[in-house]
């Protein structure tokens, strides 16, 4: 009696696993198929050539897994080619090895990061994976803290970041940080205080710094204020007012065409640890830069939503 | 369920059996070992001199006196017996809190002093684990100045860093020694780290290298080790953190570099390129249960004051946070390169344990 319900149980079990099996390689089937719909059908030929030192174990020292990274880039892609369907301009400034970019920083949601690094995969020869820093605290939380590891997202220190730009990588950086990506609507596009960290790594890692402006971001989520207050009583990095949120369907951002400009490669030599003085005279210089790139990118563009 | 890394490293190892903490009047009869050995070498080249190595009777000790003992003297202090010493092993069974140890620098001219002494017993209370880790080591400080020995070395931990949430991926040794902040049984270690440091610069005379490896691996029985080798290896749902670990014949290696004569200084040391987790535990075959963080905070600190485990709560932090670090001084100076695998490293755990 017990043998036979043991089998029982066990054909049943057998049979589950079977069906759950090949509705998982259906799943895999159909999810690799959407990938190479967003990467195009190269992309594993296009992940071999993105320069990134992987150990034996296929993983690099700050835990970036490919395989992974393959998912990140193609929800990225999905963003960049079809929602926002990004133009990109000025690829051919970027140079091969270690490079600082610096972007303006806008939108209430960090979409400009994901689709830099989607253009950066997609649209450069050759691919090359983003290297961005998080907040510390992302850390704690579970399954965050990974995805952000295995996708090349480090924690922000400055030993890090100069790590990284050691073994040539290519370093994303956000100087407005949150005072940027918080701008609200009657402030859009025009960059707020640059901070100082960029520069004194790009100097003491002779790394070029690439201007990058980012044109879109500012029309996404229409922001009427930020209440500092009370994001600090809630303890939040900013509290934007977005009326659009109370309209079905609006929570999403509004699909406005983003434009990104690459310009030309800004080289600074000097003692990284002057005075702030000196330092900022040459941020002032680089926040100008990507300023009236800024500035020609919104002159230029035929409509915010095409 | 227990899950986490010790908070110390191979120092640890036998020191988890309880009755090593009997404090066993010795009745080794070192002083007529000691004349021996001064009539062998007396004045001789530093690099020639025995080498006194505290701890000796752990298995990263034993290890380290197999290695050391073909070339050079070597002289052994442990509270408990050297059971399959090698015959030219000098044993003294003694508590390094004892006088006798004074008698043991005195009565021979050593050319290093190596401190494998750290004890490392979850169970133990603090007052044990204080009196005997720092006062200990702060009268064998007391003698290595006294008796001028020329060389030190001191096997701290890469868990004086402790693993934090803003850690740097790979931190230098200039990096603040916060493991104590969660976890106050790692302060002792940290302790004795600093009161290296400052044996340091207070006795030029001396080479002092503090030796910080990273989670060593082996058939010692140190935390590490132990929590690859249950059964199912529990990790922390949603965290899989970077990590990296060392042989232990890798460290004996670094220790042998350690004594040649000119260096000094405070070193990382670290073993093959670091891996997740759940590489690693890949790497040895077996499963692992992801647990929720929450339920496994509660389940540990139960099983811990039920005394089911050795594992101490607060350890949890190495299966959440990273504590890696940069090796390259090591690399550069000691011209340290770790010869064993990262397969053969992870396989460790299960040669040779019984």
């Amino acid at each position: 009696m017990r043998s036979l319900a043991a089998s029982l149980l066990g054909n049943v079990a057998s049979r589950v696993t079977a069906r759950a099996e090949g509705a998982w390689d259906d799943a895999k089937g159909s999810a690799t198929s959407w990938m190479t719909s967003m990467l195009g059908d190269d992309i594993d030929a296009r992940m071999k050539r993105v320069p990134v030192a992987l150990g034996d174990a296929g993983v690099d020292p700050f835990g970036l897994d490919p395989r992974w990274t393959k998912w990140a880039l193609a929800s990225a892609g999905f963003l960049h080619r079809h929602y926002f369907r990004t133009q990109v301009f000025g690829t051919e400034n970027l140079p091969p090895g270690r490079v600082v970019l610096v972007s303006n920083h806008s939108g209430q949601i960090p979409v400009d990061g994901a689709l830099i690094g989607a253009a950066m995969f997609m649209d450069v020869e050759p691919p090359r994976f983003i290297r961005a820093m998080v907040e510390k605290w992302t850390q704690t939380l579970p399954f965050v803290s990974l995805l952000f590891s295995r996708v090349g997202q480090v924690v922000g220190v400055p030993e890090n970041a100069r790590r990284l730009l050691e073994n040539d990588e290519a370093l994303l950086v956000f100087p407005e940080g949150v005072r940027g990506i918080a701008k609200t609507y009657q402030h859009r596009y025009q960059l707020t205080d640059f901070g100082l960290g960029f520069m004194r790594l790009a100097m003491a890692t002779k790394s070029p710094i690439i201007p990058v402006a980012v044109i879109g971001g500012e029309e996404q989520y229409v922001s009427v204020a930020n209440l500092t207050g009370l994001a600090k009583l809630l303890g939040l990095p900013a509290f934007p007012i977005m009326p659009q949120l109370l309209i079905p369907g609006g929570q999403l951002p509004l699909p406005t065409r983003y434009r990104i400009y690459f310009g030309e490669p800004l080289y600074f030599d000097g003692d990284p640890d002057d005075d702030d003085a000196v330092i900022e005279e040459k941020v002032w210089l680089v926040k100008a830069t990507v300023q009236s790139m800024v500035n020609r990118g919104v002159k230029e563009r035929p409509h915010v939503f095409w | 369920m227990s899950s986490g890394e010790a908070g110390d490293d191979a120092q640890t190892d036998a020191l988890l059996d309880s009755d090593d903490f009997d404090d066993a009047p010795s009745d080794a009869p070192f002083g007529l070992a000691a004349t021996v050995i001064t009539g062998e070498a007396t004045e001789g080249h530093p690099a020639e001199l025995p080498i006194l190595v505290t701890g000796i009777c752990g298995r990263l000790g034993k290890s380290v006196a197999r290695r050391l003992h073909r070339d050079r003297a070597v002289v052994g202090v442990d509270r408990r017996p050297f059971l399959d010493k090698p015959k030219d092993i000098v044993h003294h069974q003694l508590d390094l809190r004892r006088k006798k140890i004074r008698d043991v620098l005195k009565s021979t001219q050593f050319g290093a002093v190596v401190h494998l002494g750290v004890l490392h017993d979850p169970r133990a209370s603090a007052a044990e684990h204080h009196s005997w880790n720092v006062s200990g080591f702060a009268k064998l400080l007391e003698y290595v100045a006294l008796f001028s020995v020329k060389k030190l070395v001191v096997l701290s931990s890469a868990n004086v860093y402790g693993p934090q949430p803003d850690n740097a991926q790979f931190l230098a040794e200039e990096a603040p020694l916060l493991g104590g902040q969660n976890f106050s049984e790692i302060r002792d270690l940290i302790e004795v780290d600093m009161l290296a440091q400052s044996f340091f610069w207070k006795h030029p005379d001396t080479e002092t290298l503090i030796l910080r490896p990273v989670h060593i691996l082996g058939n010692v029985r140190n935390a590490p080790s132990n929590f690859l080798r249950l059964p199912t290896v529990p990790t922390a749902m949603g965290f899989d953190p970077m990590v990296q670990v060392i042989h232990q014949d890798d460290v004996v290696h670094a220790i042998q570099l350690a004594l040649r004569p000119g260096v000094r200084g405070i070193f990382n040391v670290a073993g093959p390129e670091p891996l997740p987790l759940s590489r690693i535990i890949k790497l040895l075959g077996r499963n692992h249960l992801p647990i929720p963080l929450s339920l496994g905070t509660m389940v540990l600190k139960r099983l811990w004051s039920l005394h089911l485990t050795t594992f101490p709560p607060p350890e949890l932090d190495h299966i959440r946070y990273v504590c890696m670090v940069d090796d390259r001084r090591a690399r550069d100076v000691l011209g340290f390169v770790p010869q064993h695998t990262i397969e053969q490293t992870v396989r460790s755990v299960e040669d040779g344990f019984w």
